[in-house]
This record gives structure tokens, sequence and C-alpha cells, in this order.
């Protein structure tokens, strides 16, 4: 079945790089507690702190700032629940629910910072609300890439801005990772989430990136791993994957880029063939491997069942909200109809994808959108 | 001889049963899907492995399937039901027991609390590091919440009577959550026999993968309030967010499944080789005393201490196995056990003690071929 199945819904999650799956199995066949003294946990030790410089080095920053973490989500918690000190958080309206929900859950003065129509975060706002609220009791959240659209805030610039208020700066850059190139260090920002199994790494995964002088607390108290800043016996394998997929972090950056040409021809395409769709954030930067398109009139469950019946596998917006397909908050927030954000589909592209699947995509839309639209 | 040292340290992590590998493989392959997709085909065999896992680890422990959270481990499940727990029910309730030997992230989830200005009570334990059930009874009052009590040490052993604890809360209406992580699999646990309202669970002590476990939190009936310490997606009912690892949920499910039919004889096998072991080594070594206790003990975990001989000293000297002198987790920090200070060992004797983990993959040739290293090791250390 599997194999006849066309899967275009990498923003949930991508399939596992052979390479990747290899150095899983090594580990795991391996054993070993990182924190036990003998031989076992010495080697094992040894693969983690490994693994801890490389995922660094990939990404622009030092090892000691990596707190590893069970994913994009408990990073995200971390980040938003663990700073010390600042009672007010600042969030973009389009940030994914470990975010939204996070700051929902904290008893701080929370406010949901609103985007544009091509779902860029209004800058005035955000420095207002700064303002207003005195720089160093504020927290901003504002992810680095969208995962419904693709859209990419200009994150550099709004933490420039926010810490020159003396705000602290979180990204969530769960899906910018392996899709444009990224720079800790050089975004400036003070915290930013990561996942391994958007990139081709492993499930269970993820990490806090974090600057020494933010203060935090921590979520998941015990051992002490993690500097105290993560308890709980490290998921070596999964980390030792982790790093291994970052050895072709540049390669999937270059690919990536290539699947912008691909994607934007496919859009033209389709817009062309069928005028009544509407394409998300066309106007401003995506990632390159996404498009999030609406086909007005017609439920984005509708869609996604009829695409997989057709063999494709896509997506009603993310993934998380298991069960029932919600209108997407991202595109309302964007100013967009309940009509229209109820019939937006995700197609996200991944390493193992081709040109091809994006034309048979294309086709396999046309016909239903000519079942559905045109025949009205 | 083997070329590397004998692994002996069973209660820091166990080995992966090959098994167990083998059914993770498909999941990291080409069922790699996201199990919250509800699309589509790829979504739905990731999730399709979840949930039959999430049925083996509710099958070991006889209890419902939706009764099974997964988590990132038992650090996690730890940390989720003792503040989740006391979360939900304050400020009816703003009173949490627990005891003085449990591992360090029920400690620190305990002091956390206490942090927020709940009241806190540690139970102390006798010197074979057993809870008194009428103590703990005397401690609840009105406001007490939950009460949080391990089933194994993780580092001398020790089983608690977790059949009287679960009586006393449940005639006193308090929750009762129990840390199994080195029970499950090793010991009889009864769910509904020992009143036990909230479980925490670890892949990677029963030879399943490191980062994953689970909370067993009873929400059939008379369901146990809990307020989730991470949000997000809303996966597994709301309770616990983040994209779950069908690979390693599927290796945990194996684990358990493996545990259910393996368990009861490897236990028998184990106990026989820890018995033997001590009964053999003691008779040599007239000095060596076992920490724990005798009755209430789990014996694949077998601490011994030799006065005036430092574990360092002696660790450094075991060259063929691999063991260590405590839990793995405070290794960094060198201060002496507080679980050894807790029985009221004497600091000389808490410093001097050795933690021998035994597993499904022990032999027989292993554990004499340690004893005599030890003998040996010990021997010289006091003649020098």
């Amino acid at each position: 079945m599997n194999k006849a199945h066309l899967y275009l819904d990498n923003n949930a999650t991508a399939p596992v790089r052979p390479e990747v799956i290899e150095e899983v199995c090594r580990v795991l066949e391996m054993g070993g507690n990182p924190s036990s003294v003998h031989y076992k946990g010495r080697s094992a030790l040894h693969i983690l702190e490994n693994a801890r410089k490389k995922i660094a080095a990939a990404i622009g920053a030092d090892s000691e700032q990596i707190i590893f973490t069970s994913g994009g989500t408990e990073a995200n918690n971390l980040a938003l629940k663990g700073v010390v000190g600042r009672s007010c958080l600042l969030v973009g309206a389009t940030e994914h629910d470990a975010v939204l929900q996070s700051a929902a859950n904290l008893d701080r003065d929370v406010v949901i910072l609103p985007v544009d129509n091509n779902g860029l975060v209004v800058r005035e706002a955000l420095l207002d609300a700064i303002d207003q609220r005195g720089g160093v009791n504020c927290l901003v959240s504002v992810m680095l890439a969208n995962n419904e659209t693709g859209v990419i805030q200009p994150v550099a610039e709004l933490c420039r801005a926010a810490k020159e208020r003396g705000a602290l700066f979180h990204t969530d850059a769960v899906q910018a990772l392996g899709k444009m190139p990224l720079d800790f260090n050089g975004l400036g920002v003070d915290m930013m989430s990561l996942s391994a199994h958007k990139m081709g790494g492993p499930q269970g995964v993820g990490a806090l990136v974090i600057r020494e002088n933010v203060p935090i607390r921590a979520l998941m108290e015990g051992g002490g791993q993690e500097r105290r800043r993560r308890s709980g016996t490290e998921n070596l394998p999964a980390i030792a994957g982790f790093a291994k997929a970052t050895d072709f972090l540049m390669e999937l950056i270059e690919t990536t880029k290539e699947m912008g040409c691909w994607r934007d021809r496919f859009e033209e395409k389709i817009t062309t063939s069928c005028p009544k769709l509407i394409v998300h954030g066309q106007q401003v930067a995506r990632l390159p491997n996404s498009s999030c398109i609406s086909m007005p009139g017609v439920a984005s469950e509708t869609i996604v069942m009829a695409m997989d019946l057709a063999g494709i596998c896509i997506s009603a917006g993310s993934a998380c909200s298991s069960g029932k397909v919600k209108a997407s908050h991202v595109l309302k927030a964007m100013g967009m109809k309940d009509a229209v954000a109820g019939s937006s589909i995700r197609v996200s592209l991944g390493w193992q994808n081709q040109e091809q699947d994006l034309d048979v995509m294309q086709q396999k839309l046309l016909t239903l959108y000519q079942q559905k639209v045109k025949a009205e | 001889m083997a070329s590397r040292p004998a692994y002996l340290d069973y209660q820091a992590t166990t080995p992966l049963d090959p098994r167990v590998l083998e059914v993770m493989m498909p999941y990291l392959t080409e069922k790699f899907g996201n199990p919250h997709s509800v699309n589509h085909a790829f979504g739905w065999e990731a999730e399709a492995g979840v949930e039959v896992a999430r049925g083996q680890i509710a099958n070991l422990i006889n209890v419902e399937p939706r009764d099974i959270i997964f988590t990132s481990g038992a650090t996690e499940a730890n940390n989720m039901a003792i503040k989740g727990i006391a979360f939900a029910l304050h400020p009816r309730k703003s009173h949490v027991i627990t005891q003085e030997t449990e591992h360090k992230c029920v400690l620190e989830s305990v002091r956390a609390l206490e942090n927020m200005g709940l009241r806190v009570t540690i139970l102390p334990v006798d010197h074979e590091g057993l809870v008194d059930p009428e103590r703990l009874a005397a401690e609840i009052t009105e406001q007490t919440g939950l009460v949080s009590i391990m089933a194994v040490n993780n580092e001398i052993g020790t089983i608690q009577p977790l059949s009287e604890i679960g009586a006393v809360c449940k005639a006193r209406d308090v929750v009762f959550h129990c840390d199994a992580v080195q029970g499950v699999g090793r010991i009889p646990i009864d769910i509904q026999g020992m009143h036990i309202d909230a479980m925490s669970l670890s892949g990677h002590k029963i030879y399943g993968p490191k980062g994953i476990g689970a909370l067993y939190l009873r929400r059939t009936k008379n369901p146990v309030p809990l307020l989730p310490i991470l949000n997000g997606g809303g996966q597994e009912g709301g309770l616990r967010p983040g994209t779950l690892s069908p690979a390693l949920c599927a290796g945990m499910g194996a684990a358990c499944e493996f545990m259910l039919r393996e368990g009861p004889d490897e236990l028998l096998r184990i106990e026989a080789l820890g018995k033997r072991f001590w009964q053999e080594l003691s008779s040599d070594l007239p000095e060596a005393q076992l920490n724990g206790s005798l009755q209430s003990r789990y014996w694949g975990n077998l601490n011994i201490s030799f006065s005036g001989i430092k574990a360092d000293r002696l660790l450094s000297r075991l060259k063929t196995i691999a063991l260590s002198s405590g839990s793995a987790c405070a290794t960094d920090d060198a201060n002496a056990s507080y679980v050894l200070k807790a029985i009221g060992l004497e600091h000389g004797r808490a410093e001097a003690s050795i933690r021998i983990g035994i597993g499904r993959q022990t032999t027989v040739e292993e554990m004499s071929a340690a004893r005599e290293e030890i003998i040996s090791a010990v021997t010289t250390l006091r003649s020098s």
C-alpha cells in the first residue's frame, strides 16, 4: 500500500533517512546510560556529547547551549514555562499549538500578536506591546517558519528590536530546521526550539537551544541531567540519530531550495487551471517545500480524503489537532473567512520527493476541482 | 573470557532485547508516518502501531488501554503524575506525602510543589528501607490529596508494602501514585488489588528503548484528575501533547509483551542467581553487608557494602564487570547515597557500597566471575 502512496505531508513528519536508521539501530544495540560511570556509561556519554557538538555546529550554536528534549512540543513548553522572571508573554497568532496552549495555561499576562494577510507578525503591534509592559518584563515567542503556510517571519529583525527594549526572544524553529539556513547566534534569539523528525531524524527527540545567561527552571525535575535543565535518562539512540541527520543538513537545504522551483511551477499551473484556488502567503518569503492552498466551498477534509483515495497523503493544516479537522487558526489569524480557512490543504515536500510528485498532485487536485467547483 | 566486561548494572538501564528492535524497525522505515495525521494511510498505520503498543502495556499491568498515556520516560511520567494530580486537586487538597528513598525525580517534583506553597510530608523508612503504612495513615489529614510511594527502590531493591499502602489510601480517599519503574515486570503488581490510581513505567528498564515511558492513570471509572504539565497539540487525550514516536511506542509495547510472557520465569531465575551470589559472597567475606531488606527484596538488585573500602576504589579494580555505586543519575555529584543514609547506614558504609544489578542476559558464569573478582579486589584493598 505504502509504495503506491505518494507522501506529501513532510511538515507533519518526514521519513527517516536510511543512514539515520542505521545510526539509531547501532546505538540501540549498544545500550548504556550516559550517567553511569562504567565503560558502557562512558561510551554512551561520549556519543551524547559528540551528538551535542555536531548539532550545535550545524545550527551555529555552542554545545553547552543545547538542551535535549523529547521533541519540539517539550522544547516550546520549556522555553515558555521555564523562563524565570518574565511576567508578560507575547506570542504570534499563527504559532504552533505547543506555544499557544503553553501561553494559555500560564498564569501570566499573555498578548497574542496579530499577523497581516500574509501571516507576518505586525511589527508595530509587537513593539507597542513591549513598550507598554516594559521590555524587561517580556518574553516574545515568534516562530521562524509556519508549519501550515511555510511563511517565514523576519525573526532576526524582530528579535533585534525586541532585545533593544530588554525583552527575551524565543523562536520555534521546528519547521525551519533543514528547510532554510539556520544560525542561532546570527539570529540573535535567546532560545530556539528544534525537532528531529521533521528533517529526516527520528521521532521522540528535539532540543531547546538557549543562551547561557537566560534564567530557566526545569519542567522535568529529577536526576539532574542536561545540566539540571531537563532530567530523565537521555534518549540516546534518537539523539544520535538527530546528530546523524544533521550530516545531511546542507544537502537538504540545497534540495529544498530546488523544491521551491517545483512548488512555484506547481502553484502557477494549478492556479491557472483552477482560478478559484487561493495560495496563502505567496507574497512573502516561505519555506520552499510548503504550499498551503484553499479551494473555497470544499471542506479541507473532503479534499484530503479525496487525495487519500487518489493515493496522495497531504493534510488539512497541522497534524496535531487529532480527530476533528477544525478551520485553521493560522489562516483565520491571517484574516481569512471561515469558508477559506476551512477549505485549506497543506502540501509539503521532503527529501524523498521528486518534481513529478507535484505533477501527480496537480492532476488529482484539478480533477477534484472540476468535479466540485467548476460544476457549480 | 569475554572481551567486554560483564554488564551488571540493570537498574541503570537494560540492553535492548533484539526481538524488540525487530518490532521497532518497520516504524523507523516504511511506517514512518505521524500517528496524529488523521487523513491518510501513513498516519493510520503509525497510529495503529501506537495503539497495539498501548494495548500491550495495558495488558501487562491489567488495565484498560485508554488509561495508558505515553511519555518521554519515567522522569516525565513521575513529574506529570505528581505535579499534574497535585495541581488538579489544589486548592481543595493541598498536602502531598512521599517517602525519603524515592527516585530523585519524585523527590524533586514534590519539592517543586513545596516551593509553590503546598504542604509536603516525606516519610522516613526503617533500616530495611520500608515505609510503615501505619505511620502513613497517621500523616494523612483532610487536606491530603496525593501519596506517592515507589514499588521497588532503584538503589537497594526494597519492595514497599504496596497492598497495605494502597488500602490506607483507599480508606482515606487519597490518590495513590506508584513509581513502578523498577517494579513492573519484576515483581507482581496488582493495580486493582493494591488500589493504585496512577503508576509510572519506563521502557528502557524492561529491555525496551530509551526515550519512552508511560503513565497509567485511571480515567475510565472514578477518574483521577490531572492537569497536564505540557500543553500543545492535544495528543494523548489532551493530557500529553507532542508527536509520539511509533517506533518507541512499539518497542515499549513489545518489551511489555515479552515481560508478560517471560517475566515470571525470569524472576525465578534472577532470584536464584541473586540469592546464590549473596550466599557465596557472604560466606567468603562475612563482613560484607547486604543493604536493604532480606524478606522484601527484589533479588536482581544486590546493594552490598564493605566497611572501610571506598566504592570508587573498589569499582576501579573491577575490570571485567560494569556495575555502579548507586543510582546512575546522581553519579556526577559525588555525595554518598541519600537512600543509604535514609536506611541509617553510617557514612563509612554508605560510601563503601556497590550495586550489582542482575538481568535477562546475566549468566551463572558471569555471576561467579564477578564474585571471584570482588572477593579478590576486597582482599587486596584490605591488605594494602
